[in-house]
């Protein structure tokens, strides 16, 4: 904490400061220390042979890593989207969800006539495709009509309509689909069986997902650095008006932002589908805000960042209730696996605000 | 002559006495919580509190209809139609029973109420309709603080006025974990509820039932409402090692726990038990379920009959695909059925007719409710205790052996738990 | 034609909406209930009512703010029945779609019912036709009745919101009337009014639209003017003391039921809007205040309560419950100091998400009841009884007490040298932290206030309901109070209380249901619309504090003012020659 110089006159506003930094500072420690007992004590289980095996621990990493990942694809749109425009787009969980939800139609089509079990891997593409656009077109919809007209409205505003956005979409799919969930056909062909990696039988799926994820990121990168479009996303993401004035059509810009965005919620909409099989109305709420936690954990505004976060997000939430609450003794830790999410969230803005591998925000952004 | 002439007058003097008090409505003396009086012109008001909106209306619409159903099936009341009127929603919650009885104590020509789907909502609206001097039947709470804990202590939200045909938790959990211990002779099992006051009230019971037996409870643990990534959950409970996970929530989430088990290393050989929550369509066609136990009230209703009706389980079911269009997807339409029929005989049997108007006394007709026994219903013979659990305490657990007949599977019952046998 | 792309576009959109209520089937629903016999089905009346309105929109054409509107009859029918008529042919379209291919596996509500329902009963194809005639008719309609003059177009209005009125809300009505030969000559056996009774009803409408207009705002300022103790003043006095009795002595359980949930969002609203309205903080996790304040009662008097039970009565437990509100104000304002706004709130919300599963937990269920929840909570003692939902016609007068008190607290607030500061806080954190003003100090302030403003509404519906359980405080909840706050009017008293009673009270809160019981389905969907039709149409709300509105337009306002200079582009030739 800082040194004051004038120790003999503490203002009223000093004294504040210093309450304030010091419940910070007492906030982190006291995390800390919870998370070294509880580790300790999970340590200490394991090696009298209660608790979770190895192999346990290891397919708990593993699945909760491929939730991660998938967390990071959606996390990639609310980057890139507050990359540019400064504000959280709500209703970007409902992107994913929709994505997924249109995907089931087609899905289910394909499994009646058969031609999912047939031909599983251009099954599988074809609703990913179908996936993705729909996951576009909902996102590309809701920016021209919902956002465009308050592009300099004060921030609340954008942040506000997007929650109504979000609401709205929600109960839009629940009145068109219903209420109940929709089951997708089981993984087709080899997705359905393990496939072994280094001697470690791995689900088909999660195999997928990987692949996928790393297809995404890597298509991402040269859409990014090598497109025209892409470096107008970062011209733009970096200061709106200059860009502007450089020839650059933002609104168009913003548009492919958006669309990129919405693609990759596709993705993970058609992922998250096939590994967990169920699907509803509110499947988007929660993933979107996790995912929203993962930006910021790796950084807001910067990709790479997003999927990081995305993937240390899907550990926390998975491996931390047994690793960290289990240790501490705290009895049915599952159920509060919601809870520590959030709590990464509010943790990692109070140890690192900027997000690990830093922000990357646009001039006005920046304090 | 006029010895016999006065007793003639006397004998006249006491038939008139006696004509009056029995035929004249206007000795009619209602009872300490009042009377109902149903008009020449005017229906037998009841209503309708069921869960029908949200996504719980699965619960809540099959029981409104089996009420709609019984209504039609009983016909007339000393010449006076029965009308449920607007169907009530519980919201299945507490706020929304509280905010429903108050519509329902308002109207003060009403009888009884057949709901709420929700426990919760039940102990939201029982303050307010025992106040009234109404009655409330549930086909669906099954929380034993609304009633008793089967041992002869009143639950803590128990009230006069109310009763239920549907069962006690109390048994179901004795039930199955008799079942477990004894017919399966396992020791070690997991618990898994949603966090929902009906799931966990029924691992509770299991739990302290099982622990009675000697069991172990490996884990007791939850999953949220809407969770579908049960990676860590499964590996909580691969960890503490049970030879069987009881799991009686409902089919999102139980969808979820079975598809993902099978990938789970040390779930291999636990064994699977859901409740009534699982014991539908869509989960029972999962192939992951074969081979799965499940306990819940006894549904084998097909061939039981109503007395008061005359109709049958298949009938019923025959009746309410006619009319609506599908199958009933929960199964707690039989006990809607039987509460309301049950009201309606006890309504008959107390009300007393005075020209063409219509007394019912309050009082009398929980003195009736209470005193039922042994009426045969769709569900089996019931019969009310003084705490208000009429619901047969027939608990079936049954083993899924077949995938394409759920009816079939549902008869390859491996266990009965019957108290009173 | 002036406009055929504007018309067009909207005739579109129109289909859209109209196919889209339809395909979730709130015709279908809506359609039970009668709103004037034999005809007039709540379900046509939303589903006509769209392009009626886009018949009005395209009539005055493309916004304007040189031009006022040219009221035409004839052009404004002609221009309602092309965005009509093009919207019945998408929405037949539609139909025909869903009659063709059967889709109920995936849309349950697109079945041959909804078909029957959009074609009038006439099937496919003549009741395309007819779909695309009616509609076209509803478009010109509406186009016909922007060309008339103000005082019809007024007396049309006034005319379908009384009918309307008293359709939608005949079980308000009944309640209140109990005379049931007046209610059978008004309304039908089986519900809706009876179509003489609507006429006259609207007819008495129209008169009274132009016999009173513009007076009833001289009549307020009257009384505004008037001397303190002058007879105008002591009339309004006593009508005051009479709307006050209201509750008592004229309405029943069910109106003083809604009342009372309706004054629980008021009391929400107040509260939020202190954090929201005032202090600029977006804060969506709000529902742990009230939480906190629920459980906080339930645990301090129940005498079912686990570990903690001192079985306290509700005014002994309810300063230690503020208490506990600011500590968690404090609690949670703290670590968000530096945040930035969407941060915030994302933050706020999970927050309110941890507080709702650590009371849920099974780790936690000692104390706080878990999944069973906290009962026996005992009502508000006073004078002897104790007052619970079981009276509401007695509970109202608590609940509208602290409603009273929030009300005086964000008066103040407001008003007040903090209240200067969050305004300044408001405009630009920066600059206000730079002029002396500790932004820290505000923002703890607010969520403070804010807090224990919720925890009044926490401990009422606590005592008032008696038995409590977590799904009453899922984030949901948050989310509707910001929409009442935001539809009533940010950072305005009177908006959050108009926004209260027309939402709550008519569609609806999340666990409770309003007058229109039908709109239950909706309600969610129409909240989400509504925010944003707001944020796009009118962010500062429907009763707007004055100075939010200015803050909200001041784009708008300057371009007004440059346009009142004579709109000036500087190019003095060129307007020399026209």
């Amino acid at each position: 904490m800082s040194s004051s110089p004038a120790k003999t006159k503490p203002t009223a506003r000093r004294f504040r400061f210093n309450w304030v930094d010091g419940f910070l500072w007492f906030i982190r420690v006291a995390a800390l220390i919870a998370i070294v007992v509880g580790i300790t004590g999970s340590v200490q289980n394991y090696i009298a042979g209660e608790g979770l095996t190895a192999v346990q621990w290891r397919d708990l990493v593993i699945s909760s890593t491929s939730t991660g990942l998938m967390y990071g694809l959606i996390a990639l749109g609310y980057s890139m989207v507050y990359g540019v425009l400064g504000f959280i787009n709500f209703a970007h969980g409902e992107v994913f969800m929709a994505g997924s939800m249109v995907g089931f139609i087609a899905a289910t089509l394909l499994f009646e006539n058969g031609f999912w079990d047939a031909n599983p891997f251009a099954a599988v593409l074809f609703v990913l495709i179908i996936s993705m656009m729909t996951s576009t077109i909902v996102a590309v919809l809701v920016e021209r009509i919902a956002y465009k007209p308050l592009r300099n409205s004060p921030r609340l505003i954008p942040l506000i309509t997007s929650i109504g956005v979000s609401f709205f979409l929600q109960y839009a799919f629940a009145g068109l689909f219903g209420v109940a969930s929709q089951s997708y056909p089981p993984a087709p062909g080899a997705l359905g069986e393990d496939v072994i990696i280094f001697g470690i039988p791995i689900q088909g799926t999660k195999v997928l997902v990987f692949v996928v994820a790393m297809v995404s990121m890597v298509g991402l990168w040269y859409f990014v650095t090598r497109t025209k479009s892409g470096r107008a996303m970062r011209a733009v993401a970096e200061d709106k008006e200059i860009a502007g004035l450089m020839g650059i059509d933002v609104d168009r810009t913003i548009v492919v932002t958006f669309a990129v965005g919405g693609a990759m919620a596709g993705v993970a909409g058609l992922l998250w589908a096939l590994l967990f099989r169920v699907v509803d109305f509110q499947t988007g709420f929660l993933p979107g805000l996790k995912a929203f936690t993962a930006a910021v954990l790796g950084g807001i505004g910067n990709l790479p960042g997003a999927m990081l976060g995305g993937v240390l997000l899907g550990l926390f939430e998975g491996v931390g209730p047994l690793l960290v609450l289990g240790g501490l003794g705290i009895p049915a830790v599952s159920q509060l696996k919601d809870a520590v999410a959030f709590a990464a969230l509010f943790l990692v803005l109070i140890f690192r605000p900027s997000g690990l591998l830093g922000e990357r925000l646009g001039s006005e952004d920046r304090a | 002559m006029k010895k016999t002439s006065m007793r003639l007058v006397a004998a006249l003097g006491a038939l008139a006495l006696v004509a009056a008090a029995c035929g004249s409505g206007a000795d009619f003396e209602a009872g300490p919580l009042g009377a109902v009086t149903v008009e020449g012109d005017e229906d037998i008001q009841i209503r309708s509190l069921n869960a029908i909106s949200g996504g719980v209306e699965f619960l809540g619409i099959p029981n409104q209809r089996g009420i709609e159903l019984a209504i039609k099936d009983y016909g007339v009341i000393e010449g006076h139609n029965v009308t449920m009127g607007t169907p009530l929603d519980d919201l299945c919650s507490s706020d929304g029973g509280q905010q429903a009885a108050q519509t329902i104590v308002a109207d003060t020509s009403i009888v009884g109420v057949i709901g709420t789907s929700c426990s919760s909502a039940a102990q939201g609206a029982m303050p307010l309709i025992s106040d009234a001097g109404m009655v409330m039947l549930s086909p669906s709470n099954t929380s034993p603080a609304l009633t008793s804990d089967l041992g002869g202590t009143a639950g803590e939200d128990n009230l006069p006025g109310y009763y239920r045909t549907a069962h006690n938790d109390a048994f179901q959990g004795a039930g199955a974990a008799t079942f477990v211990s004894e017919t399966l002779g396992l020791t070690r099992v997991a618990l898994v509820h949603d966090g929902s006051s009906y799931t966990n009230g029924l691992t509770n019971a299991f739990a302290e039932n099982f622990i009675g037996m000697g069991g172990t409870i490996t884990v007791h643990t939850a999953v949220a409402v809407g969770d579908v990534d049960m990676g860590p959950i499964l590996a909580e409970i691969a960890a503490s090692e049970p030879e069987l996970l009881f799991f009686p929530i409902f089919p999102d989430e139980g969808t979820a726990i079975l598809q993902q088990a099978s990938g789970t290393e040390g779930m291999e050989d636990v064994a699977m038990m859901g409740a009534d929550g699982l014991s539908v369509q869509n989960f029972m066609e999962l192939p992951e379920s074969l081979g799965m136990y499940f306990s819940g009230p006894n549904t084998q209703f097909l061939s039981n009959v109503n007395e008061a009706t005359g109709k049958t389980g298949a009938d019923f079911l025959a009746d309410y695909s006619a009319s609506y269009g599908e199958d009933p997807g929960a199964d707690f339409w039989a006990h809607a059925y039987d509460a309301t029929t049950m009201l309606l005989t006890a309504i008959e049997a107390v009300g007393v007719v005075d020209g063409d108007k219509l007394h019912i006394d309050r009082q009398k007709l929980r003195d009736e409710l209470t005193a039922t026994s042994n009426f045969a219903g769709i569900i089996g013979s019931i019969s009310c205790d003084e705490f208000g659990d009429c619901g047969v305490p027939v608990i079936s657990i049954f083993q899924h052996d077949n995938l394409d007949d759920i009816l079939a599977s549902k008869t390859n019952i491996l266990y009965t738990y019957d108290p009173t046998a | 034609m002036k406009d055929f792309a504007f018309t067009r576009r909207l005739g579109l959109i129109a289909g859209i909406t109209m196919s889209f209520t339809a395909a979730i089937g709130m015709i279908e629903n809506f359609n039970k209930r009668v709103l004037v016999e034999p005809f007039i089905l709540m379900g046509y009346v939303v589903l006509l009512g769209v392009p009626i309105l886009v018949g009005l929109i395209s009539a005055r054409g493309r916004p304007n703010p040189l031009e006022k509107p040219i009221r035409d009859s004839r052009a404004g029918a002609v221009s309602g029945l092309i965005a009509g008529l093009f919207a019945g042919l998408v929405t037949s379209v539609f139909v025909l779609i869903v009659d063709t291919f059967d889709m109920t596996q995936f849309f349950p509500n697109m079945r041959p019912a909804m078909v029957e329902i959009m074609t009038f009963g006439f099937g496919v194809p003549i009741g395309l036709l007819v779909l695309i005639l009616v509609t076209g008719v509803a478009g010109s309609l509406g186009g016909f009745i922007f060309g008339q003059s103000d005082s019809v177009r007024r007396g049309i209005g006034q005319a379908t919101i009384w009918v309307l009125g008293f359709a939608l809300f005949e079980g308000v009505v009944n309640d209140i009337l109990e005379i049931d030969p007046v209610l059978d000559v008004i309304y039908a056996p089986n519900g809706g009014l009876l179509p003489w009774s609507a006429v006259v009803i609207g007819a008495v409408a129209w008169w009274l639209s132009g016999r009173f207009q513009g007076k009833s705002k001289i009549l307020v300022e009257k009384v505004q003017k008037a001397d303190k103790w002058s007879g105008i003043r002591w009339g309004t006095y006593l009508l005051g003391v009479v709307v006050l009795l209201l509750p008592l002595f004229v309405l029943g359980g069910i109106v003083n039921e809604l009342l009372i949930n309706v004054a629980f969002f008021v009391l929400l609203g107040l509260g939020l809007n202190i954090v929201v309205g005032y202090a600029g903080l977006l804060d969506l996790g709000y529902v742990a205040f009230f939480a906190v304040g629920a459980y906080g009662i339930a645990v301090l008097t129940s005498p079912l309560s686990g570990t903690i039970n001192p079985e306290f009565s509700w005014w002994v437990a309810l300063p230690i419950v503020m208490a506990l509100a600011a500590l968690a104000g404090l609690v949670v304002g703290t670590p968000v100091l530096k945040m930035r706004g969407d941060y915030l709130a994302i933050v706020t919300l999970g927050f309110g998400e941890i507080v709702r599963i650590l009371l849920l937990s099974d780790w936690l269920t000692p104390i706080f009841g878990g999944a069973q929840g906290v009962r026996q909570i005992p009502g508000i003692p006073f004078f002897g009884t104790e007052i619970s939902g079981i009276d509401p016609q007695y509970f109202i007068y608590f609940t509208l007490f602290f409603v009273a008190i929030a009300a005086y607290i964000s008066y103040r607030a407001e008003g007040s040298r903090v209240g200067r500061s969050w305004a300044a806080m408001r405009e630009d954190e920066d600059v206000a932290e730079a002029t002396g003003i500790s932004t820290i100090q505000a923002k703890l302030l607010a969520f403070v206030t804010g807090a224990i403003v919720a925890s009044f509404a926490g401990a009422l519906f606590a005592a008032k309901v008696g038995v409590i359980f977590t799904n009453s405080f899922d984030v949901l909840v948050s989310i509707i109070i910001l929409v009442v706050v935001i539809v009533g009017g940010m950072g305005s008293i009177p908006g959050v209380a108009v926004g209260a009673f027309v939402l709550i009270g008519i569609l609806g809160g999340p666990k409770s249901q309003g007058l229109l019981a039908e709109f239950a389905q909706y309600k969610l969907l129409i909240y989400g619309a509504l925010l944003v039709f707001m944020m796009l149409k009118r962010p500062e709300g429907l009763l707007p504090s004055v100075r939010r509105s200015r803050e909200l337009h001041l784009e708008e306002l300057e371009q007004d003012a440059w346009l009142d200079k004579g709109g000036d582009f500087g190019n003095d030739e060129v307007e020399a020659t026209t």
